[in-house]
């Protein structure tokens, strides 16, 4: 399974504060430990919500709003994308990660990523129409495709 | 301890052995130089583990106590079996760097992991050891597989491979191989058959020759987990980044290669958008990994290379197919295999027409190696069908139904023979 791990923003990542050279380098090293047991598939590190934008919805009205964005421990600082057995074998790794925010309180969030079995019988009917008709497509130009 | 001192549950305990497991099987074999041992004395450390886990919580650094709970077994294992005192010896020497008290975390994290790791995988496709051996002692050592996950993954029966697995160690012992990791051309030679066995797994997850199942995407996870662990260590080994680089492009297409009943869809007749991104992306960057060595490209790197071409195309229309005849024609050379030669006619039927493809295909047709094999009629008769000859086309359909293994191709050949009658009739 795929799962999306995110480190979650504190008021000092918020504030641009950049992580200490030795944290810099544990993080580099753990990087390098999930590369190498063949888990790590993407991640990176987020600027401060202060240079992120948020586009809204509401009410078919669509609204660019600027940051900072107020609800920090809301917020991401940043990412990995890693492929594992399982939930637990996400967790075990996390674990095994350095304090991401060394003085302050933070956490780490694991989410699977949904696969397309995940999906099953919940294709909404647009999407199996769109797959018949690639199917009847697909179908049809063997014969034809002289 | 930091663990919670409740709530470890067998899935965690699990979870630290399917990290821990090939890296503490690894650190033991180099000490007592026995497979079978080695992996005994882990998996009696991993009983120990899922018996107090649960109460004392998981330990800050689980793998280097797997490490010291196994070499206090292994002490005690080598005392009680009055093994010869040279290797006594050995074991007193590599335990004693253990303190008592706490396990020095900087024993399992040293320089030694991954020569541990490449030597595991290296003796576990010992060429005196069978394909089909190397690749149950892979999947048992390196990926942490029960032998019953094996066994269903392979579609035998348990014993079969437990028997397969004793069998293998045994050999290994009774033909006394050494443990030392070798270098240079001596290295690439040993690790052709390590590349082989994970591409064998990762095929036979992604292909199912046998049974219904179409796919089976653990198989393949396993094999790409494998090939990533491989590429980090030995990175100047231009194949491994080519084979990573293969099977992360094959991967990515696993969405869009089964239609929604289960039955197959062809590569050019894929949605594209739903190609993963991110597996290609990955498959992309291992292939100039490969590249940027400039060492001559060797068969996987070369289908790599093909595969990519399949990859960058954003539609099959824009599929540059002159440049996938031209990586064919190194194939072929490099390989002589008629495998490849029908794979390089159909990319010149499509880069030159069918019937410069067909004229190749009929050079094929007495072909021994391909008498059996499926593919040769059903590429026959696609072409034939495309040059407006149904009949010869369903003829070779209907052949390549009788051919093929997976009763899923065998009802889309057949579809594609009643495909040409229809078009006879219209």
């Amino acid at each position: 399974m795929r799962v999306m791990v995110m480190v979650k923003a504190t008021n000092n990542s918020e504030a641009g504060i950049m992580p200490r050279e030795e944290l810099i380098s544990k993080m580099m090293k753990f990087n390098e430990e999930l590369v190498k047991a063949g888990v790590m598939l993407a991640g990176d590190g987020l600027h401060p919500s202060s240079k992120g934008k948020r586009v809204r919805f509401s009410g078919g009205k669509k609204t660019v709003v600027d940051g900072p964005f107020a609800e920090t421990k809301e917020l991401i600082a940043g990412y990995w994308i890693w492929q594992v057995q399982s939930l637990e074998e996400a967790v075990e790794w996390a674990r095994r990660c350095p304090d991401p925010m060394p003085g302050e309180e933070s956490e780490i969030e694991i989410r699977p990523v949904f696969e397309p079995e995940d999906f099953g019988n919940e294709l909404t009917p647009e999407l199996r129409a769109k797959e018949e008709q690639l199917r009847a497509e697909a179908e049809r130009k063997r014969p034809s495709s002289s | 301890m930091s663990g919670a001192s409740s709530g470890v549950t067998r899935e965690a305990v699990e979870a630290v052995w399917r990290i821990e497991s090939a890296r503490l099987i690894g650190g033991l074999v180099r000490i007592v130089r026995d497979v079978g041992l080695a992996e005994d004395l882990a998996q009696e450390a991993l009983v120990t583990a899922m018996e107090r886990w649960p109460t004392a919580g998981i330990p800050d650094n689980p793998g280097a106590w797997l490490m010291a709970t196994a070499k206090n077994r292994a002490l005690d294992e080598l005392r009680r079996r009055q093994m010869q005192d040279r290797k006594h010896e050995e074991i007193e020497k590599a335990a004693t760097g253990l303190p008592a008290a706490g396990p020095d975390p900087e024993t399992v994290t040293d320089a030694n992991v991954g020569d541990d790791l490449l030597r595991l995988m290296l003796v576990a496709c010992h060429p005196v050891l069978s394909r089909e051996a190397h690749v149950a002692l892979t999947l048992r050592l390196l990926g942490g597989l029960t032998t019953d996950e094996i066994a269903r993954a392979f579609l035998v029966s348990e014993p079969t491979i437990a028997q397969r697995i004793v069998r293998a160690k045994r050999t290994l012992t009774e033909a006394r191989v050494p443990f030392e990791v070798p270098r240079g051309p001596e290295l690439s030679a040993r690790l052709s058959s390590v590349l082989e066995a994970v591409y064998l797994v990762f095929n036979e997850g992604y292909a199912a020759t046998k049974g219904d199942d179409w796919m089976r995407p653990q198989l393949c996870e396993e094999a790409l987990r494998l090939g990533r662990i491989l590429a980090e260590l030995v990175p100047r080994e231009a194949e491994v980044h080519g084979l990573v680089a293969l099977m992360e492009i094959h991967a990515s297409r696993f969405r869009a290669r089964v239609g929604p009943s289960g039955e197959p869809i062809l590569l050019l007749d894929q949605d594209r958008s739903r190609w993963d991104r991110l597996l290609v992306h990955r498959g992309l960057a291992a292939l100039a990994r490969a590249e940027a060595l400039s060492q001559p490209l060797g068969p996987y790197a070369l289908q790599a290379a093909i595969a990519g071409c399949h990859a960058r195309a954003r539609t099959a229309a824009e599929t540059d197919w002159n440049r996938i005849v031209a990586l064919y024609d190194a194939l072929v050379e490099l390989t002589g295999s008629p495998v490849v030669e029908l794979n390089r006619a159909v990319a010149v039927s499509m880069a030159f027409g069918p019937a410069a493809g067909l004229e190749l295909v009929d050079a094929l047709v007495s072909e021994p190696v391909l008498a059996s094999y499926h593919l040769l009629p059903t590429v026959r008769g696609d072409l034939l069908a495309k040059l407006g000859r149904t009949e010869e086309a369903r003829e070779e359909f209907e052949r390549a139904a009788t051919l093929a293994q997976n009763a899923r191709e065998r009802e889309l050949l057949l579809a594609r023979a009643r495909a040409c009658d229809a078009s006879r009739v219209s």
